[in-house]
């Protein structure tokens, strides 16, 4: 860099040399990717302008809000009818909650599919996950700040998880709330972490995409890039194809936005809170469900709450459990099948998860809670030792 | 690193004495300056200040449950029938979850009376009465009996039965 010295230079020189800015923007320009990636790798992308949308009408509906105990429900009401836009602000947010989660879990779906947290992306694949779990926990206090009735009791179910821990859980409980009971403290601490957690999430989104960037994207081949004829530059191939996957999204979201704003949400968050009711039939939100499933699985609060944090943690493990070279599901034949299964296996779960854990609903939650730790604890070991798999092309360019 | 570097020189010197003892005391004090933080969150002073609250049990029927709220908790004051009493006393309750008699959940005296939290010891939601007798939690479907005792569900213990004492025969102080 030193020898790019410039005396009779533009101003972007003048910069470039105290601060290369440019040279990094080219980095991402030649940026080179797979000529492969069909659109399951849009994902990603979407998931960031995801992020984006929920951090700008976050900061406009703040504006407006008003995290007390008395005043926050109507403040909410009040964003609904006088401010302007407001309507449409609260709505983008609510609804982009969902379209954001939406965007995550089929970018995770993607790899497990195609095998993409295996060596050497291991870190990506973790730092991944701490975006997932940073986001449940900033669209779970998110939730609660409206402070209907799903609000708080979601608030108050949720912040007992912790109780189940022996000893000290009620001392950690009593301190997350702030009191002896979901009250104004624990509002105000939640609308504080909601609206800085979202800026800890692009931070670790950005060390995600420079961690991706060391070995670059997986395909769906799974096999390493061989040469420069097995790629493209980002831009402006990818650019475009994940423009026209905004464009998708962006309709899927305008749909929910105007047509069905509240058809995610809970209609018993339009009742303010109250601490002597609590309603008939608490759910989370439906990007929750299966985790709560697997937590109503056992009889026992110590180990439901265990079993719900697991199935999460075994997500960490992954890249030891399956062990297999092969990363594509498209050449393991057997996987292919057991993906699918465990796929369906997490859909009914959220089914389980959103009824009432009654009669049928017990047993199928145990049996679904039970295959979900066998496909990663067993089944994944399994396969990756005794699966005869397909013969792998020799390059992403060739035919076979 | 060169690899001279990790040569075997194992010779422990005052310098790393002095680096070691440095990152310690630097720790304590990380770790001091963030206790006020993490204290802060804590209840204050005005929510733990105990506050207490009296209740009028006379216009309470049998068969009646009232909720009351205490420190932003409901408290089920229930007056139990005479079934109700004979029911929860001839429970076989040494093989329950959370073994405990009925007589050492209600006051001597005044064993129609049975004054709890109505929490559910589960995960905080509100049970419900159940028209058998005993609750019901809606959450994650927890049973307790006509004297608050874990039956069946996830919940570990049996509904807790506050502080209160008798002021009068039918005044009750909680807290």
């Amino acid at each position: 860099m030193s020898s790019k010295k410039i005396k009779t230079g533009t101003v972007a020189d003048w910069i470039e040399y105290r601060l290369p800015i440019f040279s990094f923007l080219k980095h991402l320009g030649d940026y080179r990717t797979p000529k492969n990636l069909n659109y399951m790798w849009s994902f990603g992308s979407i998931a960031g302008i995801g992020l984006v949308i929920q951090i700008i009408t976050g900061i406009f509906l703040a504006m407006h809000y008003s995290p007390n105990a008395v005043t926050a429900f109507g403040s909410v009401e009040y964003i609904m009818r006088n401010v302007n836009y407001g309507w449409l602000l609260r709505y983008l947010h609510a609804v982009g909650a969902s379209m954001f989660f939406v965007a995550v879990y089929l970018h995770m779906a993607r790899s497990l599919y195609y095998g993409s947290y295996k060596t050497p992306r291991e870190l990506v694949w973790f730092l991944g996950l701490l975006i997932f779990f940073l986001m449940m926990a900033t669209a779970f206090m998110g939730y609660v700040l409206p402070w209907g009735q799903m609000s708080f009791w979601g608030a108050t179910v949720i912040t007992n998880l912790f109780s189940a821990i022996p000893v000290i859980g009620d001392t950690i409980v009593q301190w997350l709330w702030g009191g002896f009971s979901v009250g104004d403290p624990t509002l105000n601490r939640f609308f504080v972490l909601h609206y800085l957690l979202p800026f800890i999430i692009v931070a670790v989104v950005l060390v995600h995409i420079i961690a991706l960037h060391v070995h670059g994207s997986n395909n769906p081949k799974g096999i390493d890039v061989k040469s420069k004829k097995d790629t493209i530059p980002f831009h402006p191939y990818y650019t475009v194809k994940d423009l026209f996957g905004f464009g998708v999204y962006f309709i899927i979201f305008a749909y929910f936005v105007f047509y069905q704003p509240n058809y995610l949400g809970h209609p018993d968050n339009y009742i303010e809170s109250n601490p002597m009711v609590t309603p008939e039939h608490i759910v989370p939100e439906w990007y929750f469900l299966p985790f709560y499933a697997i937590l109503r699985a056992v009889p026992n609060k110590l180990l439901g709450v265990i079993l719900m944090f697991s199935s999460i943690m075994v997500l960490f493990a992954l890249p030891w459990l399956d062990r297999s070279d092969v990363k594509s599901g498209t050449y393991r034949p057997v996987f292919k099948k057991l993906y699918w299964v465990f796929l369906l296996d997490v859909i009914g779960l959220g089914y389980i998860g959103a009824n009432s854990p009654e009669g049928i609903y017990i047993i199928l939650g145990r049996v679904a809670t039970l295959y979900y730790f066998l496909h990663f604890l067993f089944i994944l070991p399994f396969l990756s030792k005794y699966e005869r798999t397909l013969p792998l092309p020799k390059s992403i360019s060739s035919k076979l | 690193m060169k690899k001279s570097d990790s040569a075997p020189k194992k010779k422990v010197t005052r310098r790393d004495f002095l680096v070691l003892s440095a990152t310690a005391v630097a720790s304590i004090g990380a770790a001091s300056a963030a206790w006020p933080l993490i204290s802060s969150m804590n209840p204050a002073s005005d929510v733990l200040k105990l506050s207490s609250i009296e209740v009028d049990l006379s216009p309470i029927e049998p068969g009646q449950t009232v909720k009351v709220l205490w420190r932003g908790k409901p408290v089920f004051i229930r007056h139990r029938t005479k079934q109700e009493i004979l029911e929860s006393e001839s429970a076989d309750w040494k093989s329950m979850r959370d073994p405990e008699s009925d007589a050492s959940r209600v006051k001597p005296g005044h064993e129609e009376w049975l004054v709890m939290l109505g929490v559910c010891t589960h995960l905080g939601c509100i049970p419900i009465d159940v028209s058998t007798g005993g609750w019901f939690c809606p959450c994650h479907g927890s049973h307790y009996d006509a004297s608050g005792r874990i039956v069946k569900g996830p919940a570990p213990l049996n509904l807790i039965v506050p502080d209160y004492e008798f002021v009068t025969d039918t005044k009750i102080k909680i807290g």
